[in-house]
């Protein structure tokens, strides 16, 4: 890599993240009441008790940005690992059925075990993502010709059709402790609670880092299995830890926000359209676009049709689907 | 042979199987191979499709596990080392590699020096110089920042080999190193190879589909056929009528090239009655 693109990339990060800070402090502005930027900011860096807007900004607003950063970064760099590792342009937790699983198992620890708020909630998401992605893939590996991208698409379409189809009878049948499982299954940020993130963020942070560190050997993975071997990769443990992190970041977002649709696969695409094929750089670019993206899908849900808020998930859904489309036909 | 004899044939082969076999599942396609790759040769592995000579040398690179035998590396078994230690002493390059969309030429050479790198150090001068020194030899300074996917597919090929070259080496093991190239392409690498080989005094294991370009260029032919070895020295020892009969099926009359003196195969339909192999090969 040449000095100058060094420097060009490194700037590019820091204006990323700089656009990301914008993001996160208009996001906090906009509500049903909407406060200053200046006093956002105030509120952030300089808070004063007694002062309503600055409770707001730090009690209710600040928390949902944060959460908002987090599941961005968290779902755009296991689509970027999960792409990487498997040469799959349409590898991604939702495609796949990780979300769906994680979803699914998160409703049954909270509706059934009334685990709310407790650090069983991640560690549920990360099972019944770990299952989900197991059921897609041995159903795809059974189809004719195996688990191409085609049959796994197929196969992950099924599973996750399958597992809503138990979570909407589940929510019809029980319609009092499901009442706020309503919203959150169609992928929100609104009203989830700092208890919840808290114990999401050990596999939040596990999981990136995790990702940052086998990035070079992702790079090699993406030329093929037995290139990387030739290179000295030690295939089997890297997708190993890969899988690992990519079900530990889908238990994190999963459990702040439930299923938002598509972030995976939109984020580590855009990205690799600037920056190539180096998961060193497409890890923490995709984290930090991820972030930003979803922060102002979460704008968006909630000015579009002010009063009314739309979940985040149906944006990124409604977002996403083109890019899917297009991907499925320029790739497959 | 004493042993210490035996032991001074062991340490001097860089790369060697013993009892070797190896297969997917419980099918073995490599079955009790015993081959010592000789330092400073180039070694062609030819035999008719599904030979086995692709899995031997995925096997010799440690990329396929032995089902029984072993595979030595410097005198030692391959499996004793570190996987990146042992990307540090041989390169592979595996048939039909992907180069991810959007890498350039430079990244994908770049890649080579994974083995010399650690989490913590991951550029040195010693890489760029490596990197340099590859593009340089495979010509394709001119290419560096071009897409890899929008090359030629010889151009292509060259990057590929430039990035096993960039892995800086002793031994080379290339599996098909020139199918689908035009002949002229085919007939430019592999003088590359031999350079590289005899220039730089390496090591390289070569699996090659084209009799000719075996013949030409190796130093060293091994036949095999349905998993073993069936014949094994230089190419005028293996590359005979008898051999390409019993081993391809192929009726062809072998004459030496007439400035090289390097045998060359014509191979002759039931139809081409004009000569018989008797007398071709007088």
């Amino acid at each position: 890599m040449t000095a100058t693109r060094t420097i060009l990339t490194a700037s590019g990060f820091w204006l990323c993240v700089a656009g990301v800070g914008i993001a996160f402090l208009w996001h906090i502005s906009v509500g049903a009441k909407a406060i200053p930027l200046a006093t956002v900011w105030e509120a952030l860096v300089a808070p004063q008790e007694g002062v309503f807007d600055h409770v707001v900004v730090r009690e209710l607003r600040m928390p949902r940005a944060i959460f908002a950063i987090s599941v961005g970064a968290a779902l755009a760099v296991a689509g970027a690992l999960m792409q990487g590792v498997t040469r799959n342009p349409l590898a991604e937790p939702g495609i796949l059925g990780l979300l769906a699983g994680a979803t699914f198992a998160v409703i049954i620890g909270i509706g059934w075990f009334e685990l709310a708020g407790t650090a069983y909630v991640p560690l549920f998401a990360a099972i019944g993502a770990l299952v989900g992605a197991a059921l897609v893939w041995t159903i795809a590996g059974a189809a004719p010709g195996g688990a191409t991208p085609l049959t796994l698409i197929l196969s992950g379409a099924a599973v996750s059709g399958f597992l809503y189809a138990i979570e909407s009878a589940a929510l019809l049948l029980n319609e009092d402790a499901f009442d706020d499982f309503r919203v959150w299954l169609s992928g929100s940020l609104a009203g989830r609670d700092m208890g919840t993130f808290l114990w999401a963020l050990p596999w939040f942070a596990a999981g990136l880092i995790a990702a940052m560190v086998i990035a070079r050997q992702v790079t090699a993975l993406a030329m093929g299995e037995e290139t990387a071997a030739g290179l000295g990769v030690d295939t089997v443990r890297i997708k190993f830890i890969a899988l690992a992190a990519v079900i530990a970041l889908t238990a994190a977002a999963v459990s702040i926000a439930g299923p938002l649709g598509f972030v995976g696969l939109v984020i580590p695409h855009v990205v690799r359209l600037f920056l190539g094929s180096d998961y060193r750089l497409i890890v923490p670019f995709s984290a930090v676009v991820g972030a930003g993206y979803v922060v102002v899908v979460d704008i968006a849900a909630r000015v579009v049709l002010a009063p009314i808020e739309i979940s985040t998930g149906i944006v990124t859904t409604m977002l996403g689907a083109p890019v899917f489309i297009w991907l499925v036909r320029a790739r497959l | 042979m004493t042993a210490t004899q035996d032991a001074d044939a062991v340490s001097a082969t860089p790369l060697s199987a013993r009892g070797l076999s190896v297969g997917y599942g419980e099918q073995a396609i490599v079955r009790d191979v015993t081959l010592s790759i000789r330092p400073g040769e180039i070694t062609a592995l030819v035999g008719p499709n599904g030979c086995g000579k692709s899995t031997l040398l995925k096997a010799l690179a440690r990329i396929l596990p032995a089902m029984s035998g072993e595979v030595t590396l410097d005198g030692q078994p391959i499996g004793s080392f570190p996987t990146k230690d042992v990307a540090r002493k041989l390169s592979v390059l595996p048939q039909g590699p992907i180069a991810p969309e959007g890498l350039t030429v430079t990244e994908l050479v770049a890649q080579g020096r994974f083995p010399h790198q650690t989490l913590f150090r991951q550029w040195s001068p010693g890489d760029r110089a490596a990197v340099e020194r590859a593009m340089a030899l495979t010509d394709l300074a001119d290419l560096a920042e071009r897409p890899v996917h929008s090359l030629s597919g010889g151009q292509r090929q060259r990057c590929w080999l430039a990035m096993v070259l960039a892995q800086d080496t002793p031994l080379l093991l290339l599996d098909e190193p020139t199918t689908f190239l035009d002949l002229k392409v085919q007939v430019d690498i592999m003088a590359l190879l031999s350079r590289i080989v005899h220039a730089d005094g390496r090591t390289m294991l070569l699996v090659l589909h084209e009799l000719n370009l075996a013949a030409a260029f190796a130093d060293r032919i091994v036949m095999m056929r349905e998993g073993r070895i069936v014949s094994e020295g230089p190419g005028e020892e293996v590359i005979r009528p008898d051999e390409l009969r019993s081993v391809f099926e192929l009726r062809a009359d072998v004459i030496p090239d007439p400035v090289t003196g390097r045998p060359v195969c014509l191979p002759r339909s039931p139809d081409d009655s004009a000569a018989p192999a008797s007398r071709a090969a007088e």
